[in-house]
């Protein structure tokens, strides 16, 4: 079957540094796939690659989007602005940031549609419910202010889905928002995903909210995936050092209390000084002088679970 | 929104009190206003007679309530030098300087705004590089040379506009276009800061991850988000419009207020010029006024303050 959206060895530059570097992934309709990684490996800016709403400072050298098979690298920026919106759209981590304080939320919505917010009020108030938002008639004409963060976030899924779009981007949808809340989008982004068959890349720091959600996830470390596969596959066995070590820096109800969390020691490195070989290898337990010399290639290590480590095989 | 309102009007009200009753004290300041009246070589008793005659010698407190009481009738009172009631003298120029104003204004408005607009749109390349020459020459040349300048060229040597004076709407133009340059380099840099600082939030991508154009995303939602600050300038440079009208109506021979002013100041007769620096606060604290309930029909967050 062809993927909803596929993501070929992507390439981003910021000066002469690769911050994003052969990055790739597919994704099936309904599927949830996590994109998981510190702040700065380059997650959010695939994100933006994706849509082709990259900063005027990112340049992309190589790779390419297809979306249901149709390669996006072709497209004019004129059609790419029929693609957005329609075919495939975004959410953002600051809900209230993401929508202009002086427009209300239906005319924002209504956006999605394409038409002005007198001809899809009707579809905007269907929307607006569809996302869980109480006494739409009422909030339809609210500003932003007027709104909390949640429920925010809930008119930004409803303009990204409104035009029932293959594809939605959801660039750290949660991270803004109350613990209480974060739980009730991602439910809500669950369930749309299988409802209307979206397929949802999900961007992420958090493993809490991977474990939630995500069929299945892409590890991605210094602007390489480090590791990818199912999300039960790897949470039962990572094949990877640096998802090991995530998934061993999460708290558990089992820690005794008061002792310390677990820690990954040192930093990501700058894209400047991003060393030959495996990127990890400065923080990697397992790391040797081939780990340093040579870069690791994503290999599948089991089916459908692949890694980018020497010592896979290795891995506890 | 009326608690807001009405803040705003108590405010403008004092602001009004304030400035009344400093003009008072600071004409009285600079001196005995008598001496500032009698010709050359008059001798003491005329010039106490006079001063008797004008009140001058009531204590100040006597003094200004009798002046508040006359502005309360919007008596100004008489010019001694025109022997004609102030009020009359002021109003009879006032629709010049009105027109100068409003056509250097409406010049400011329509090339410095879209100008801001454009050299944050089209950052970096030469769009943004010839109009910030524009805007710098708008800025750094002073009105007294630029007019001369423009008399020189447009009215002498290319007689397409009249040197000076006010007949009929052609001698309206280069004055409105030397007054307004200023404000123009004004409103083009403050919009382009604004459009710039709106143009990096995330509601802009997110409304491009919608499928609207840059320019649909910058008509439909950067230029409400960038108007408050301009709004602000737009209100503080039309009082910066009269003050520059005393040079430029001058220069031109405009018969406004400006010149008047000036004029008035040459002919001693303090009285006119106390009634303009009177009208020109005024204009200050009514636009101040206007701006914050501006600020209110462009912001709902305002509007739904208390």
């Amino acid at each position: 079957m062809t993927p909803a959206l596929a993501v070929h060895d992507l390439r981003l530059l910021i000066g002469g540094a690769a911050v994003v570097d052969g990055v790739g992934f597919a994704v099936a309709p309904g599927e949830v796939m996590a994109l998981v990684g510190e702040s700065g490996c380059g997650k959010s800016l695939t994100a933006h690659a994706i849509m082709r709403l990259l900063p005027d400072a990112v340049r992309q050298d190589r790779g390419y989007v297809a979306l249901d098979g149709d390669n996006l690298s072709v497209l004019s920026e004129r059609q790419m602005r029929l693609v957005r919106g329609r075919r495939m759209s975004m959410i953002f981590q600051e809900p209230q940031a993401a929508l202009d304080p002086l427009s209300t939320v239906g005319a924002q919505v209504a956006e999605g549609t394409g038409s002005p917010l007198r001809q899809a009020r009707a579809a905007v108030l269907a929307m607006l419910d569809e996302v869980g938002i109480a006494d739409p008639a009422r909030r339809i004409d609210q500003y932003p202010f007027e709104l909390s963060g949640g429920m925010c976030q809930r008119v930004m899924i409803a303009s990204a889905l409104i035009a029932r779009p293959a594809v939605l981007i959801a660039d750290e949808p949660t991270t803004a928002l109350d613990v209480t809340i974060q739980a009730q989008i991602l439910d809500l982004l669950r369930r749309l995903a299988i409802e209307r068959g979206t397929a949802i890349v999900l961007i992420t720091h958090d493993m809490g909210v991977v474990a939630d959600i995500a069929d299945r996830v892409a590890v991605m470390y210094a602007g390489r995936i480090a590791e990818t596969g199912d999300t039960a596959a790897i949470f039962a066995r990572p094949r990877h050092p640096y998802t090991a070590l995530l998934l061993a820096a999460l708290p558990r109800r089992t820690d005794v209390p008061r002792s310390r969390l677990a820690v990954i020691e040192g930093r990501v490195p700058a894209p400047s000084e991003f060393p030959t070989g495996c990127r990890f290898a400065g923080r990697c337990p397992l790391a040797d002088a081939r780990c340093r010399a040579e870069t690791p290639l994503l290999r599948e290590v089991a089916r459908g679970h692949l890694s980018a480590c020497w010592h896979a095989e290795a891995v506890r | 929104m009326r608690r807001y309102i009405a803040r705003r009007l108590l405010q403008a009200a004092i602001a009004t009190f304030l400035v009344i009753t400093i003009v008072f004290f600071v004409m009285r300041l600079s001196g005995d206003p008598t001496l500032l009246l009698v010709p050359e070589g008059a001798t003491a008793e005329q010039i106490a007679a006079l001063r008797h005659a004008l009140g001058f010698d009531r204590p100040l407190a006597v003094q200004y309530l009798g002046y508040l009481g006359d502005l309360a009738h919007f008596d100004l009172g008489q010019s001694l030098v025109q022997r004609a009631p102030v009020w009359l003298i002021v109003a009879s120029r006032l629709p010049y300087t009105m027109a100068l104003a409003a056509g250097a204004l409406v010049f400011a408005l329509v090339t410095g705004i879209p100008a801001g607009i454009a050299m944050a749109v089209w950052r970096g390349g030469v769009t943004e590089r010839l109009l910030s020459a524009l805007v710098l020459a708008g800025q750094s040349l002073p009105t007294f040379w630029s007019g001369i300048l423009f008399i020189l060229l447009f009215g002498v040597s290319l007689h397409w506009l009249p040197t000076s004076g006010a007949d009929g709407p052609a001698s309206l133009v280069m004055p409105s276009v030397v007054l307004g340059a200023l404000a123009m380099a004004t409103f083009a840099r403050m919009t382009r800061i604004s459009v710039l600082e709106e143009l990096g939030r995330d509601y802009v991508t997110a409304a491009r991850a919608r499928g609207l154009s840059m320019g649909a995303a910058v008509v439909r939602h950067v230029l409400r988000n960038a108007a408050i600050p301009v709004v602000t300038v737009v209100a503080l440079e039309v009082g910066n419009l009269l003050a520059g009208a005393v040079i430029v109506e001058t220069v031109f021979a405009w018969p406004g207020i400006g010149q008047l002013a000036m004029q008035s100041i040459f002919a001693r007769d303090f009285l006119v010029v106390q009634a303009i620096v009177l009208f020109v606060s005024m204009v200050y604290i009514a636009l101040n006024l206007a701006t914050d309930l501006a600020y209110s029909a462009i912001d709902p967050r305002i509007r739904g303050m208390a």
